[in-house]
């Protein structure tokens, strides 16, 4: 059969670094096609050009036999192209309905919108995917799930002929999952064919005929998913061979099995909300206690109680043997927790700030004399860890957004042990870095653990959670539901523990 | 290592700033042109002239600045300086105030200025905890404090003889005005601020990612609170000066589009609207643009009016050339 | 069509509730007119208030459109200006000539801060506050800086006099037509939809495919063409183009806004709800007024300004509590 998509030697460059060389895809009708590498290996570069957010530097995209230069998403759209995007690009003031329409309304005489016939057309989009809500309400009152869903009902009403999806499941519980999945069989029976974009592997065996793998800007190989494992997917977005993973690991962070003693933090019954409603844990020194769970099972949460970005509503913590109720992160600090956000971008680096500037933020008040900042202090301080980490900028003065991923995390690392916490808790910390980077990360927070103190580790990569963690406490909905620990930490004891909750959840 | 610690990468800097800091080439250009073209130009009389009406501009443009570092807009600053400036007469012409001379001046000049921190205490709160858009918190000062102040006076034109209380405005230190060095010792103090102290770091941090700052530490309630009252304060000063030079109040006129001037001057002068940086000498770069242009266009023989649209222009063509280079 | 729910008033108090308080002050305003003044509820007196407020009511609503996308336009009360001083030099041509050329310069000056901040990204904030200047300097210019008088011989001046089918002054018959119209554009237009959409998320709209630059270039432009209106007005209610005028009318507008719960940040908002807002705002005034007849006490006009303040003050602490309490329950 003739594809329905071909793109080929896709080129794009950002400031003269290249993002994608020589990338290709190639898509049938009613198929669904995975699309997967590591952050940064090109695949939301591909699809943005795909969709005409960004204009390709070379290469060919042909649709349905025709070539395309598609420059807007407007343009991709009316061509047949939808796209769900991780964060959702819908309207959440605005009602259901308009949401799934808008752009296409229902109209009569021309000019008015048909209000009722929008909500019927609605209804009925959502019934097929077996959602029965008021349309007419807004959209941000309802779940991420039923956002999502209503993202997926606005593709089909638009007679999209190719459905992107990115990482559609990362916010959805096990039923929703099953939901969507449902609703991609159904795209697909009915000749619509998905591009389907997913860290979760097992996912991809589930429902997709056909996967493409890519890394560092290009594509690796296509091939059916039948005829393919996770460890071959897994060997080809790293770049390595799949004998060596299996004897070697996949991260730094393995080693230290010692057994602790002193507890540094005790977590007794704690809620901040509906997201965390009852969540114990306690945390010795010198051990990395893994946070395990879905996104949206609370880990995040757990962190902000404890860092005071969120206040209890319940339950107590105990710190180093006294009561903990930090009023804000300031008072977190002080009490010795440092916490690296996942959010990079939004909720770490200063971008205007330099290297220097962003690495002492949180020391600033240790900093003061007579008034100032000790500046002699300061620069001492920060080509200690510009060495120590080998973080990699022209000189301390170099505005942060000019440096990479990897090495923005390395001086967002470097502000927290720099106050010297007792307790680091790391959220994600090497996600959209490089394997580099992301191995001396791994082994920076290692030393750190030897040196006596504690980390929280919060990790969607299961690989990372298993071979760092002493302890994972596996959450789901916002309780803290079973506790792993060494020996007999695996992932697939990891993958039980949370399916058995997500179970026993329903 | 030694490399990393000393001041070298600071100085290379220095050459690309001021390659970029097109605000330096237009004031060449315009005083290049008055030299040439306007009349008198290069005489002490003129100098006098500009400088104690540029000052009033940039004492509040510096604390626009800060604002704006924040990611914030003060609309209330014209409102707060004819606040300001209404009640320091009313102070001094007042029985104690006669009575008591001394304490009459010092009364004059210390009590508007907490009236204004108190109004910069108000804007800032309400934009610190409640959480309000800078705009439309400050409009409500900006709406208000003007009738606050034509409540107090009734309105009235208050005139005044008091050569003590006038020195703010009329007063010459080595031929220089005393608001000339009174901007210039503010500006010091602010510069001071900004880069060497916890306070200014936090600042900057604020602007540049509030949520960053405040998850690194950051007292982010106070630092935007202080950044207000700061502003506050300043164009307190401002309205005082004012009304010094004057001699007189009037409570309808005190510092009536003030904010815009400010606004424009510290845009002019490099500070970026979203936040994040915060140029003082920029600021006052930016006041003597706006005074220049003004009275360039004056002295030879364009109409104020005309001015109003080269203002326009130049606040445009700042802000375009700042977001170009952005991207 | 008209959608159901619009009119579901237990839906409009639950998705709305910012937009209730506004309502529940307007009447509680009226009523207590009612009962304290004689002539309160006069003809003269709401012919005269509806009147004078038209030009309010004008600019609010186009500012309504432009705070819907997220956006504020600063220049209205100058750009009033020029088009009054604009219209008295046309007025004797007739009215059926100036206004419509007015209104057309309005739009000139709306169209100049759409094309700024869409193609030169510019900030809204900051390009119409340069229109304002520019504008101003325009009107003081073409005027010499004098009040322009009008034609009073032409058919100009009846604009504020001449009542249609001898019930209401013309100026509020256009001015009611320009609301439904509006109300209409936002409701039941995908234009007006797509102003919504891009208030509530510009980069979701552009994802989605929508015209976002037009809409951005519409709002700016119908603010422009109100602000013309506004100066018909003007230069008609007071025999006289006025370059002086205008000064915070911007603010006025953007109060009544505010005060009719719309969003400051774009995507929430309703057409009724801002001239619900002009009219409390006016409202407030005219109280005052009769209040000072009254002879009880005496309010000079200074206090307006300070009443207005603490109104806008009391009205935003409002609005803050009721969306600290939406964001706590809402989403999660």
């Amino acid at each position: 059969m003739a594809p329905l998509l071909a793109m080929s030697g896709i080129a794009k460059h950002f400031a003269g670094i290249p993002a994608l060389r020589g990338a290709s895809l190639e898509i049938s009708p009613g198929e669904v096609h995975a699309l997967i590498g590591q952050n940064g290996a090109g695949k939301s570069t591909l699809i943005k050009i795909l969709t005409g957010l960004y204009r390709r530097d070379g290469g060919e995209i042909s649709l349905a036999g025709e070539p395309s230069h598609l420059t807007s998403p407007r343009e991709a759209q009316q061509a047949g192209i939808a796209t769900i995007y991780q964060e959702l690009n819908l309207v959440p003031l605005r009602s259901v309905s308009e949401n799934v329409v808008m752009g296409q309304e229902p109209r009569t005489l021309g000019l008015m919108i048909n209000w009722p016939e929008a909500h019927r057309r609605t209804r009925e989009i959502l019934a097929r995917f077996g959602i029965d809500i008021d349309v007419t309400a807004p959209l941000g009152s309802f779940s991420t799930a039923i956002q999502q869903l209503v993202a997926i009902a606005r593709a089909v009403s638009m007679d999209a002929k190719l459905v992107i999806m990115d990482e559609p499941t990362s916010s959805l519980d096990s039923s929703e999952v099953e939901i969507l999945f449902g609703v991609v069989r159904e795209l697909k029976s009915s000749g619509v064919s998905v591009l389907y974009v997913s860290h979760f592997l097992d996912e991809l065996f589930q429902i997709c005929d056909r996967v493409t793998v890519m890394r560092d800007g290009q594509t690796v190989g296509s091939r059916s998913i039948s005829g393919t494992t996770k460890l071959d997917l897994i060997a080809a977005m790293l770049g390595r061979n799949a004998d060596e993973i299996a004897t070697e690991g996949l991260t730094e962070l393995s080693g230290g099995d010692a057994s602790f003693e002193e507890v540094v933090l005790d977590v007794e019954r704690t809620a901040t909300g509906p997201r965390l409603s009852d969540f114990s844990m306690t945390l010795h020194r010198g051990e990395i206690v893994g946070l395990g769970g879905l996104l949206g099972s609370g880990r995040t949460e757990a962190a902000r109680s404890l860092f005071g970005v969120d206040q209890l509503t319940q339950g107590q913590m105990t710190l180093k043997g006294a009561a903990f109720r930090p009023a804000d992160p300031s008072a977190a600090i002080r009490a010795g927790i440092g916490f690296l956000t996942e959010d990079r971008k939004e909720e770490g680096i200063i971008p205007h700030m330099s290297v220097r500037e962003n690495l002492t933020l949180a020391l600033l008040p240790a900093l003061r004399r007579n008034g100032q900042v000790d500046r002699q202090a300061e620069r001492e301080l920060v080509a200690g860890f510009i060495a120590k980490l080998g973080i990699k900028t022209a000189h301390m003065d170099q505005p942060i957004r000019e440096l990479s991923g990897g090495n923005q995390q390395k001086v967002l690392l470097a502000r927290w042990l720099a106050t010297r916490p007792d307790i680091l808790i790391l959220d994600e910390p090497t996600r959209g870095v490089d394997v580099g980077a992301k191995r001396e990360i791994q082994s920076i927070i290692r030393s750190f653990v030897d040196e006596g103190h504690a980390v929280i580790l919060i990790s969607s990569e299961f690989e990372e959670l298993v071979e760092g963690a002493n302890r994972i406490v596996v959450m789901h909905e916002g309780h803290a539901v079973s506790e792993l620990t060494n020996p007999g930490i695996t992932e697939n004891a990891l993958v039980k523990a949370l399916a058995h909750h997500e179970e026993a959840g329903r | 290592m030694t490399s990393l610690i000393s001041d070298e990468p600071r100085r290379a800097d220095l050459s690309t700033r001021l390659k970029n800091n097109g605000g330096l080439v237009a004031l060449a250009v315009i005083l290049i042109f008055n030299i040439v073209v306007t009349p008198n130009f290069l005489q002490a009389q003129t100098l006098a002239v500009n400088i104690s009406q540029v000052a009033t501009i940039a004492i509040v443009a510096m604390g626009m600045t800060l604002v704006i570092a924040t990611g914030g807009i003060d609309l209330s600053v014209g409102a707060v300086m004819a606040l300001s400036g209404a009640l320091a007469p009313l102070i001094f012409q007042s029985e104690l105030g006669t009575a008591y001379p001394v304490l009459g001046l010092v009364a004059s000049l210390f009590l508007p200025l907490v009236a204004a921190l108190a109004c910069g205490l108000f804007n800032g709160t309400i934009i610190a905890v409640l959480k309000v858009q800078p705009i439309i918190a400050t409009l409500i000062l900006f709406i208000s404090g003007r009738g606050i102040a034509q409540v107090l006076t009734n309105g009235n034109l208050q005139t005044f003889s008091n050569p003590e209380f006038s020195y703010l405005g009329t007063g010459k230190i080595l031929g220089f005005p005393f608001q000339g060095w009174l901007a210039i010792a503010i500006a010091i103090f602010l510069f001071w601020l900004v880069n060497r102290t916890i306070f200014g770091r936090y600042l900057l941090a604020i602007g540049g990612n509030e949520r960053a700052a405040k998850l690194s530490g950051g007292p982010v309630r106070k630092v935007k609170i202080g950044a207000y009252v700061i502003c506050s304060i300043l164009s307190g000063l401002a309205g005082l000066i004012v009304v010094a030079i004057n001699s007189a109040s009037d409570a309808a006129r005190n510092g009536n589009l003030m904010e815009l001037d400010a606004i424009a001057a510290a845009v002019v002068g490099g500070a970026l609207l979203q936040g994040g940086k915060a140029p003082i000498f920029g600021a006052i770069l930016g006041a003597v643009i706006i005074q220049l242009v003004k009275y360039t266009l004056l002295a030879n023989g364009v109409e104020d009016e005309v001015a109003l649209i080269a203002k326009a222009a130049i606040i445009l063509a700042a802000v375009y050339i700042q977001q170009a280079r952005k991207e | 069509m008209l959608d159901q729910s619009a009119f579901d008033l237990r839906k409009y108090i639950s998705r709305n509730p910012q937009s209730v308080a506004v309502w529940v002050a307007l009447i509680v305003l009226i009523v207590f007119g009612l009962l304290r003044y004689d002539n309160f509820g006069g003809a003269y007196n709401i012919t005269s208030f509806l009147n004078y407020n038209a030009m309010f009511i004008a600019i609010s609503v186009g500012m309504c459109f432009v705070i819907l996308t997220g956006g504020i336009d600063l220049s209205v009360g100058s750009v009033a200006a020029f088009t009054s001083v604009v219209a008295a030099y046309l007025s004797p041509y007739g009215i059926e000539i100036a206004m419509p050329l007015a209104i057309l310069s309005g739009i000139g000056f709306g169209l100049f801060n759409g094309v700024c901040i869409v193609y030169l990204r510019i900030p809204p904030f900051i390009t119409t506050l340069a229109t304002m200047l520019g504008a101003k300097g325009g009107s003081l210019v073409i005027s010499g800086a004098q009040t322009i008088a009008v034609d009073w011989g032409s058919n100009f001046t009846r604009l504020g006099m001449e009542k249609a089918f001898d019930l209401v002054p013309w100026s509020i018959v256009i001015v009611a037509i320009l609301i439904v119209g509006l109300w209409f554009v936002l409701e039941m237009t995908s234009l007006g939809r797509t102003v919504l959409a891009v208030g509530g998320g510009e980069d979701a709209s552009v994802m989605m495919g929508l015209k976002v630059n037009r809409a951005k270039i519409f709002v700016y432009a119908l603010s422009g063409g109100c602000a013309g209106l506004a100066g018909v007005f003007l230069a008609s209610g007071f025999g006289a183009g006025q370059p002086l005028e205008g000064v915070g009318w911007e603010l006025s507008a953007i109060a009544s806004v505010v005060v009719g719960g719309t969003l400051l940040t774009g995507g929430l908002g309703s057409i009724p709800a801002t001239v619900a807002g002009a009219l409390l705002l006016g409202l407030v005034f005219n109280i005052l007024n009769f209040e000072n007849g009254k002879g009880w006490i005496s309010f000079s006009a200074y206090w307006q300004m300070v009443i207005r303040g603490a109104f806008l003050f009391a009205v935003i602490l409002f609005q803050t509590r009721i969306m600290n309490q939406q964001t706590r329950t809402g989403h999660a």
